[in-house]
């Protein structure tokens, strides 16, 4: 197995709580990892551990090591902005930015200056809401607002706004869980057909979704991580008791 | 009486059960809501009674020289029967100007700092102080103004804008004191900061986290995002805190009487004397009123000054309330 990012002893506080207890995992190189568990157990955490998100958070506190290519991103020296931009997020609610749809697209592009004329630009904001499976929606209204469009249709831009800035891995916090049965299909898809490419870490609530999309997965537990494996094997002969109750719907 | 009766119509005994009747605790909660409702609504007769009542006082003015003549004119010499309260508005204008010029960038970025950068404990101790400065007396500001900015303005600025300054409009040093606009500005800046300072940091609050992480999630610096995303949401808020800054400076009396010079003349430039319209109130009102017209004279300043404060003041609490709303839409 091919390591993307590895996690060594860490352990996060969010003021005198602790919500991660000293977890050490690896997850692969471009495959989709789903985090599982029962909610507080830590699994959004560990999750926006590898993006940084956590110190936006007054009082977190964070020990151990998240290496990513082997480069460990809370390191004094690394750019926590290229740490995001390698690292997309898929938030929880879509949250478009309050400007158009073409705006939307560009925007990451922008901030890092990624292409070199209009022209380039334009064509990256099809390309990019092409992958996203909304090109065909919105292609002709690109200088709408964004907020206009459904809340499917939203998750989908924010979607290719985290793939326009070229991330190697993009993070998935629970991103269906506000969406009708339909559009949580639509990003399921898109997320199966991106793996080839991205590596995928997914937190869901939902052990049907973490079996459709799941080549590994890890359980945790009141923060900390009870089992991690391929997916086949956790779900068909979990190792660990707690991983069987909570297969079988026991809490 | 049947059993259907409930206990609490005492006041039904005569029979007439088609309304049912209140208890008297209950009319006399209500009748202490109407009397609050009053209480409450007080305030806005307050303000209708003045305005007329200023407006009464002010009409023979009014009736004596054209509108356009009392506000343009610029000589005021009651004994003359000159009364041109052009000067006065004028030096109300460039003060206001002046200090909310001032005011405004520092104060942007200091609710900038504590809505945005500042850990929790930071603000915990800033946010107090500032507020702080707010409880501070005018009179204590016209003070300091008086011992600290006119010399520093007379000793410092003045010299430097004289040698480096000579040919910009507006920055002309015409006088030998620092009895003047920028004075007044500079103080009136240090007045109104509490105020601007914190209405910008309510609105900073209003935009939703979920937006600045997109924008950091996309790997934006916190500044790119301040920029891009949140200040765009806040634009029509820091201008309405703006125009409440600039109404409270418009009004502001004593601090700037005491520093600004006083001196009944059209302004060229921030380093000369004015004679902003409170001040003009307040140092006169009392004084000479055996001159025709001059007691109307000075109602008619005030009655300028109040509706001017009143329309700014409406239009930002209107942009502001909306604002605020949001937040928990």
């Amino acid at each position: 197995m091919d390591t993307h990012i590895q996690v060594k002893n860490l352990n996060v506080y969010y003021g005198k709580q602790q919500a991660l207890k000293n977890v050490n995992i690896e997850i692969p190189k471009k495959q989709i990892t789903v985090i599982m568990g029962p909610s507080g157990c830590g699994k959004t955490t560990l999750l926006k551990s590898f993006n940084r998100f956590l110190e936006l958070t007054d009082g977190t506190q964070i020990t151990g090591e998240v290496l990513v290519d082997g480069q460990n991103i809370y390191d004094r020296e690394v750019d926590v902005t290229e740490v995001r931009k390698t690292v997309g997020l898929l938030a929880q609610r879509p949250s478009p930015l309050p400007m158009s749809i073409y705006d939307n697209v560009v925007y990451g592009m922008h901030i890092h200056k990624m292409k070199k004329d209009r022209r380039e630009y334009k064509a990256a904001v099809r390309h990019y809401l092409e992958i996203a499976g909304l090109w065909d929606e919105v292609g002709k209204r690109l200088h709408d607002p964004a907020t206009g469009l459904s809340i499917g249709q939203q998750q989908r831009l924010c979607l290719a706004r985290g793939l326009a800035v070229e991330p190697e891995i993009i993070l998935g916090d629970e991103p269906t869980s506000a969406l009708d049965p339909i559009s949580s299909q639509n990003i399921e898809a898109r997320l199966l057909d991106l793996k080839q490419q991205y590596t995928t870490v997914i937190v869901t609530h939902t052990l049907r979704q973490a079996k459709r999309l799941a080549d590994h997965v890890i359980y945790m537990y009141m923060g900390e991580v009870i089992e991690a494996g391929p997916a086949k094997e956790v779900f068909t002969n979990p190792k660990h008791e707690r991983t069987r109750q909570y297969l079988e719907g026991l809490f | 009486m049947s059993q259907s009766e409930p206990t609490i119509t005492l006041e039904n005994t005569e029979g007439r059960t088609t309304r049912p009747s209140v208890a008297p605790r209950i009319r006399q909660d209500q009748r202490a809501q109407r009397v609050f409702f009053v209480i409450t609504l007080l305030p806005v007769f307050l303000i209708v009674v003045v305005t007329i009542a200023l407006f009464v006082r002010a009409w023979p003015i009014l009736q004596a020289f054209p509108l356009t003549d009392l506000l343009f004119g610029t000589i005021w010499k009651p004994s003359e029967k000159m009364f041109g309260f052009g000067p006065f508005i004028l030096g109300t204008l460039w003060v206001t100007v002046v200090g909310v010029g001032v005011a405004v960038p520092p104060c942007l970025l200091a609710a900038i700092y504590l809505a945005e950068y500042a850990h929790a404990s930071t603000r915990s101790f800033t946010k107090p102080i500032l507020d702080l400065l707010a409880a501070i007396p005018p009179v204590v500001y016209g003070v300091w103004g008086l011992l600290a900015i006119v010399p520093f303005v007379e000793d410092m600025l003045a010299p430097l804008a004289k040698r480096w300054l000579g040919g910009v409009p507006f920055l002309a040093v015409n006088q030998p004191t620092g009895f003047s606009i920028l004075s007044g500005g500079i103080v009136l800046a240090v007045m109104i900061a509490p105020l601007v300072i914190s209405v910008v940091y309510e609105i900073f609050l209003t935009v939703p986290n979920d937006l600045r992480h997109a924008s950091l999630a996309v790997g934006s610096t916190q500044w790119q995002t301040i920029r891009n995303v949140v200040l765009p949401q806040v634009m029509p808020g820091i201008v309405a805190a703006v125009v409440l800054g600039a109404s409270r400076a418009f009004g502001e009396t004593i601090a700037v009487l005491i520093v600004v010079g006083n001196v009944p003349q059209v302004p060229t430039s921030i380093f000369d004397s004015a004679y902003p319209l409170p001040a003009l109130i307040a140092n006169n009102y009392g004084d000479m009123m055996s001159i025709p017209l001059y007691d109307s004279a000075l109602m008619g300043a005030a009655l300028v000054l109040l509706v001017v404060i009143l329309i700014f003041n409406i239009l930002s609490t209107l942009v502001l309330q909306r604002m605020l709303r949001r937040k928990w839409a």
